[in-house]
């Protein structure tokens, strides 16, 4: 089969390899009728993500049909259309009876690599390093889906892909984002980032009902796309000052709610801090560039809520941690619990309350993806998301 | 497996830059190496210590291309550096230098990696360059098939579960007492 394969930093390639097989009782192979490039797989294109090898096959966000399931499967069957969350889940461990599925104590096959690097294991996770067990993933032809009788959202048919899709993950992602911040209707929720995750945690808090949600990037056809959701914008090419704008349009006493779109690879290139990473990041001192979640600790209200989708890898420097503590913030984060909220989106898809198909500004064959690798890295031809069928 | 169908995900100005990197630590272990056969050649005795200094820069460079996930100021560092090669080549066509043949052809070697360096970090800019604004207008993107109107709160019937909750303390205030 044909998969994007990786093979070094910026080296992604459209290979060709082994098909998959069933390897446990448990298992499922699904034919993929569509897949998408993910914000974070930009992590492991420019390699700041370590545990990648040459040859790793990339993707996270997969659907398909089922065409071969595992003897011990007993939930699906063959010809059932399913997506796959990007987190594998085990369905029993004790972290996936509370619903913390995206530390699933058991799917990790490297879980001593992770505890080394994490303290604890975490899940494992499709085309997503050997830190998080290794599996290939699903920007191919086929996939092996492993856990596959838990890891799985049933979907019906006679939906078009492009709605459902991004269940896989930006859509619950944005969505736990918005959730985290236990949205209120008096709520001012500033969102830094509008790329897809941006983009859906806006919808979401939208959704949610809050009273007035800020999006905050420097492109401009995402921060169109945002204000198109819902958002007041600000544009960074404008505004330097953040912080000031942000108390400018909340009587001075900063949003209630923060949530950080963007992660270990914030762009800002004038600040002094963004210099400072990027400095130590080029000698291998820092692994992420935190300038949002700095910029988040000062702008929140006292008493607010940090709630943190975007991905961070290792190490973090200069963190004003004084300030959070004495403004007394709560910080919530973490991977996203996919299956927790999948049967009440799937809902809100069906009954047209929202359709995440509007993210999607490219589609392409496989043989094109090494190509949208960069057009998406690069924000080129207004990319926002890339939608692949194999 | 791999049979390579088209490793597109690197410009073509990725790739010149990492070639460019090559170079700089092929040519900088020359001048680490044999400092004095290259000055012999040059006809710029006296200046090998200089040479192996270039040298180093040259390696230092050529490592932070290839190790670099941005390498568009390293680039623009190795346009000063051949400045600064350039300048120094210049001082040896003064006087009566024996070798000015060889260092006539050393100076059009290097205003060509000159011009290749320009061109590299002119790509590498071009290929971030944001779009014009207004060039892609999403702003029929909503995502709401009934309306943004009709989209703001349609979701308050979702019971946000108990570990997600924000303490009492923490919640908006209403009617002078904390929400429920």
């Amino acid at each position: 089969m044909k998969a994007l394969v990786w093979h070094g930093t910026a080296d992604i390639r459209c290979d060709t390899v082994p098909d998959p097989t069933i390897e446990d009782g448990r298992d499922a192979i699904i034919k993929v009728t569509s897949c998408a490039i993910c914000g974070s797989d930009l992590h492991l294109y420019d390699h700041f993500m370590p545990g990648m090898k040459s040859g790793d096959i990339m993707g996270h966000e997969t659907m398909g049909e089922v065409v071969e399931v595992g003897r011990d499967n007993t939930t699906l069957k063959v010809g059932d259309r399913i997506v796959v969350p990007f987190t594998i889940i085990c369905g029993q461990c004790e972290q996936c009876r509370r619903g913390n599925f995206s530390v699933c104590e058991r799917t990790n096959r490297n879980a001593a690599l992770a505890a080394a690097a994490f303290g604890h294991t975490t899940a494992g996770l499709f085309g997503y390093t050997h830190l998080t067990g290794g599996y290939a993933g699903g920007q191919a032809e086929y996939l092996r889906v492993p856990f596959a009788d838990a890891t799985h959202i049933k979907v019906p048919k006679g939906i078009p892909d492009e709605k459902l899709l991004f269940l896989s993950d930006i859509f619950p992602t944005g969505w736990q984002a918005a959730v985290q911040c236990d949205i209120q209707p008096e709520d001012n929720v500033a969102i830094w980032g509008c790329g897809p995750v941006g983009q859906m945690a806006i919808r979401s808090a939208i959704l949610l009902g809050a009273r007035r949600v800020i999006a905050i990037d420097r492109v401009p056809e995402r921060l169109t796309m945002a204000r198109a959701g819902g958002a007041e914008t600000i544009d960074l090419t404008e505004e330097s000052n953040v912080v000031a704008r942000l108390n400018d349009m909340t009587g001075g006493k900063g949003p209630e709610k923060c949530i950080d779109s963007v992660g270990m690879e914030a762009h800002a290139t004038t600040s002094l801090d963004s210099l400072y990473d990027r400095a130590k990041q080029a000698v291998m001192l820092e692994s992420d560039r935190p300038h949002v979640l700095r910029q988040m600790i000062m702008a929140c209200r006292p008493a607010g809520v940090l709630s943190i989708p975007g991905v961070y890898g290792g190490l973090i420097d200069k963190v004003p941690f004084g300030a959070a503590m004495n403004k007394g913030l709560t910080f919530r984060m973490g991977q996203t619990h996919v299956n927790r909220w999948t049967d009440d989106l799937l809902r809100r898809i069906e009954e047209g309350q929202i359709d995440p198909s509007f993210v999607i500004t490219h589609t392409v064959g496989l043989e094109q993806g090494p190509e949208m690798y960069r057009t998406f890295r690069d924000k080129q031809d207004g990319c926002i998301k890339v939608m692949i069928r194999p | 497996m791999k049979r390579s169908v088209d490793p597109r995900s690197r410009s073509a100005h990725d790739a010149l830059a990492r070639g460019l990197g090559w170079f700089s630590i092929g040519l900088g272990l020359a001048e680490i190496l044999a400092p004095r056969a290259l000055c012999r050649a040059l006809g710029l005795e006296g200046r090998e210590a200089l040479i192996q200094a270039y040298g180093a820069r040259e390696v230092a460079t050529g490592a932070a291309i290839l190790m670099s996930h941005d390498p568009t100021p390293w680039i623009w560092g190795r346009v000063a550096g051949d400045a600064l090669d350039l300048a120094t080549l210049a001082t040896g066509f003064e006087g009566d230098n024996p070798r000015s043949g060889n260092l006539a052809l050393a100076t059009v070697a290097v205003a060509g990696v000159t011009l290749a360096d320009i061109a590299c970090v002119q790509g590498l800019t071009a290929d971030k360059r944001p779009a014009p604004r207004g060039a892609y207008e999403y702003h029929n993107r909503s995502g709401f098939p009934r309306g943004l109107a009709a989209a703001h709160g349609a979701a308050r019937d979702f019971a946000v579960p108990r570990d997600f909750r924000i303490p009492g303390p923490l919640r908006p205030w209403r009617d002078g007492r904390p929400a429920a």
